[in-house]
């Protein structure tokens, strides 16, 4: 199905020109780190998003920065398309292959290289996985506080491409906000530092633009993050209501009253069901909504800020509210929501996650219209919800051994996501566009910002060699998807030929 | 017409006469960076705040709409501009604060301009009104573009409008002083924020350590009692170093340098000679001195941050230039993006680094 992804036609990379790039790579690596056979391809030919599949002719696994120096101005020479993969965690697609270009796989980046306790920063490969960063801190009493669900396998590296989140974003921000200096390559070799140790690194923000540009702008060799302290005390609360509405009510009721919680999920009735079977963690089965809400900081204001957000969730018709006993209970009540994903994957031979962000407003409105559609299509659907931050989880249930249901659950997930950009939200929070949501930048995006975004890359990556074809369309894409924005009816560069 | 139709035909002129424009909000900040002298593109007149759910911790604002304003709307619901940017005058507006991109006391323990803004429209450099990020906190569909302007001296786009996250103001804030010297000082404010203590500001003067505590009264008790120092009921420290009103800011003639400079960094070597105040646990340094500028920057350099010509006359900034000059690589990048943003070089020529 990855033939039909890309409007532009792929040519697989010439014979010739691969077994050259071989020899050139040869050189450079040892031989077990030229990957070549279709044997060994094959591991890499997804990533997470395993509906998307496509053999790279090419995988080189580098250890060292001036290694990746010398591949990314090798493929510079050859004008070859580079995918730049972490631990090929990701759920858009955005380390899917490409058939002209090879996959530049950074697993090898794998060590912590230093953790400055009094500074309160770790200086990492970008092979390192997201949890062994807080792992390694916490001897020091610190940790690396942007926590995506995949944390235990997904790679920093990735997590800069991606800008990932986690639960615990609301109150700590996103990746961006925790990462200090990036090292990275671009595609000419040439070896760079964004941002800096220091605060407000003169001109513009740079590093800011690297976090989620999913491997087009540059490839990241080196991070240091920024490390917070333990909190001294943490709190989960459970509240259950009869309607979605009423758990809305509440979360809106707790921000509002200038609490920020450290984490604050919710789930939807077929959420709950599904995760109380595989996690048997207490969830409260009649509820139509619930939400976990998580408090941290000093032990005093933990407490004062317990009473008050129990106090707002009774005035909001909870029917079940409970707060963990200890720590055994918080954490048996967290993987009730963390095994969500797996939770649901039992009631059905598949499922397709779905990202989009709204306004916390509409949300009754968005899972009401879901609710329809999924009467419609015939395609049941559960939902996680980053309830403090809007970001939605829709999980679509489907069975792709039955003729037509993948492309009808594509087709239904396209739906929810411009549904997000028709409420004031967006078509994607954390997972990234990659080549899944490729379509939908159409609907969010004018062809004037779709311009420039190509343009922002010309400025890094002349040549689009660096993971051309994700993230951002063509206008030709989106003329054919039918969803290009056409300001004052014409049709931008309209001396190319459409269709 | 409407106030942003006429910034744009205003763009769009200077794009066809290939003119440059100078881009002025409240013109609060007109002292910083090297203004060129050539046409005004005023934002003052789009002013007006166009959305705010204080339950999603959202504002939306047009560019002219003075911080007074915004700050006043976001109090009525108990809420602030986290980052608590200067505002230097009555004048200043959003648009010119997030150009700027400054932050204040509270940018080490709560972030920057640059980590509360989620969306924006800008006119870019070719006359072209676009939209990106949004009003949602978490948004990783296209570049992030919205941070690229944050802090670009409107050398990119004139921007009309800025989303942002805001935050709840604290239950309480206590402010609480302490004699030290300065070694241990720097040392004293670093580890402030590495407990689990609700420390939201830290500055160090006069041989003074200032820190602030926010949040319930229980907490900030309890946090007093590890930390020391005596209390105060005079939070308006923050406010006057924030706008530089404190008397510190108004001794010298001399130029004002701003360092920003990694962790624990010890005094430096002109420091000692000259006035010094030290925010941002000591990773921000106002520094009063007439030190030859290559040697400041050498010396920030050295330490691993860098050196900004806050304030000083016209010929001084034209000469050593306001900001610290980046990386070979770095500058063709700027270089790239200008042009990609703004290829006639009509937005703010100058204003950043004298070849942008």
């Amino acid at each position: 199905m990855s033939q039909a992804l890309f409007s532009e036609p792929q040519t697989p990379l010439d014979e010739s020109v691969r077994q050259q790039l071989i020899r050139e790579f040869e050189q450079l690596l040892p031989a077990e780190s030229v990957l070549k056979d279709d044997a060994d391809l094959l591991p890499y030919e997804s990533d997470g998003l395993a509906v998307y599949r496509q053999k790279p002719p090419i995988v080189v696994l580098p250890e060292t920065t001036e290694q990746v120096q010398r591949i990314l101005t090798i493929c510079n020479e050859h004008k070859v398309p580079v995918v730049a993969r972490g631990a090929g965690t990701g759920l858009s697609g955005g380390a899917l292959p490409l058939v002209n270009g090879i996959v530049l796989g950074m697993a090898k980046f794998n060590q912590i290289i230093d953790i400055d306790e009094q500074a309160r920063t770790a200086i990492v490969q970008p092979g390192v996985r997201n949890l062994a960063i807080s792992e390694a801190a916490s001897d020091y009493d610190l940790y690396y506080a942007p926590d995506p669900s995949s944390q235990i396998a997904c790679t920093i590296g990735g997590n800069v491409a991606e800008n990932s989140g986690g639960v615990h974003c609301l109150k700590y921000g996103l990746t961006v906000h925790n990462v200090l200096q990036v090292k990275a390559v671009t595609i000419d070799g040439e070896l760079i530092t964004f941002g800096g140790t220091a605060p407000d690194c003169p001109g513009y923000d740079l590093l800011g633009l690297l976090h989620g540009s999913e491997g087009m702008l540059a490839v990241t060799v080196e991070i240091t993050v920024k490390l917070l302290p333990k909190p001294t005390s943490t709190k989960l609360l459970m509240a259950a209501f009869d309607s979605v509405q009423k758990a809305g009510d509440a979360v809106a009721s707790i921000i509002g009253s200038g609490i920020i919680p450290a984490g604050l999920e919710m789930m939807d009735k077929p959420a709950i069901i599904a995760a109380e079977a595989f996690a048997k963690c207490g969830y409260p089965t009649d509820a139509e909504a619930l939400f976990l809400c998580e408090l941290d900081g000093s032990e005093e204001e933990v407490e004062a800020q317990l009473k008050s957000v129990e106090a707002l969730i009774k005035d909001n018709d909870v029917t079940t509210l409970h707060i963990a006993a200890d720590e055994t209970e918080r954490m048996l009540l967290w993987k009730g929501r963390k095994s969500a994903f797996p939770a649901v994957g039992r009631l059905s031979p598949d499922y397709y996650c779905i990202d989009g962000t709204i306004p916390r407003r509409h949300l009754s409105t968005v899972l009401q219209r879901m609710n329809e559609w999924s009467n419609d299509y015939g395609l049941r659907i559960a939902n996680v919800f980053h309830a403090g931050d809007g970001n939605l989880h829709p999980l679509i249930l489907f069975d792709a051994n039955i003729e037509g249901e993948l492309e009808r659950t594509e087709e239904l997930g396209g739906k929810i996501l411009e549904l997000c950009v028709e409420v004031g939200g967006t078509i994607t929070g954390e997972h990234g566009v990659g080549m899944e949501k490729i379509n939908q930048m159409c609907v969010q995006f004018g062809s004037d910002e779709i311009t420039q975004f190509h343009a922002v890359k010309n400025a890094f990556d002349p040549d689009a060699l660096l993971n051309p074809g994700k993230a951002i369309p063509t206008l030709n894409r989106c003329a054919e998807f039918g969803a290009l924005h056409v300001h004052h009816g014409e049709l931008p560069h309209p001396e190319l030929e459409r269709f | 017409m409407d106030s942003a139709d006429q910034i744009k035909q205003q763009v769009a002129q200077a794009f066809g006469d290939k003119s440059p424009l100078a881009i002025s909000g409240g013109g609060s900040k007109n002292f910083l960076g090297v203004r060129a002298d050539v046409a005004e593109l005023s934002t003052a007149g789009h002013h007006g705040i166009t959305s705010y759910e204080p339950s999603e911790l959202v504002i939306t604002a047009k560019a002219g709409t003075t911080l007074t304003e915004l700050r006043a709307t976001l109090a009525e619901h108990r809420q602030m501009l986290p980052f608590e940017p200067p505002a230097f005058s009555d004048s200043a507006t959003i648009g010119g604060t997030i150009a700027c991109g400054l932050s204040g006391p509270a940018r080490p323990y709560i972030g920057a301009a640059r980590d509360f803004v989620l969306g924006c429209t800008i006119i870019s450099g070719r006359a072209q009104q676009l939209v990106f990020g949004g009003q949602v906190m978490k948004n990783v569909a296209g570049y992030d573009v919205t941070r690229l302007m944050t802090g670009a001296m409107g050398t990119l786009g004139v921007l009309l409008d800025v989303s942002m996250k805001v935050l709840p103001v604290a239950e309480t804030e206590v402010t609480f002083v302490q004699q030290l010297n300065v070694d241990h000082a720097i040392t004293t404010m670093q580890s402030l924020a590495g407990k689990s203590l609700p420390v939201t500001a830290s500055a160090y003067h006069h041989g003074q350590l200032y820190y602030r505590l926010a949040g319930s009264p229980a907490a900030i008790k309890a946090a007093a009692a590890q930390l020391g120092g005596d209390a105060t009921d005079d939070n308006e420290f923050w406010y006057e170093l924030r706008e530089h009103k404190l008397d510190f800011f108004n001794q010298s003639d001399m130029p004002l340098w701003r360092l920003s400079l990694p962790a624990l960094v010890p005094e430096l070597a002109f420091e000692s000679k000259s006035a010094t105040l030290y925010d941002w646990a000591g990773t921000q340094r106002w520094i009063f001195s007439n030190a030859d500028a290559s040697l400041i920057r050498e010396m920030a350099s050295k330490a691993g941050g860098y050196a900004q010509l806050f304030r000083a006359d016209k010929d001084l900034k034209k000469s050593a230039g306001v900001n610290h000059p980046p990386a070979a690589a770095i500058m063709k990048l700027h270089r790239n993006l200008k042009r990609e943003f703004d290829p006639e070089a009509i937005l703010n020529p100058g204003r950043l680094y004298a070849e942008l």
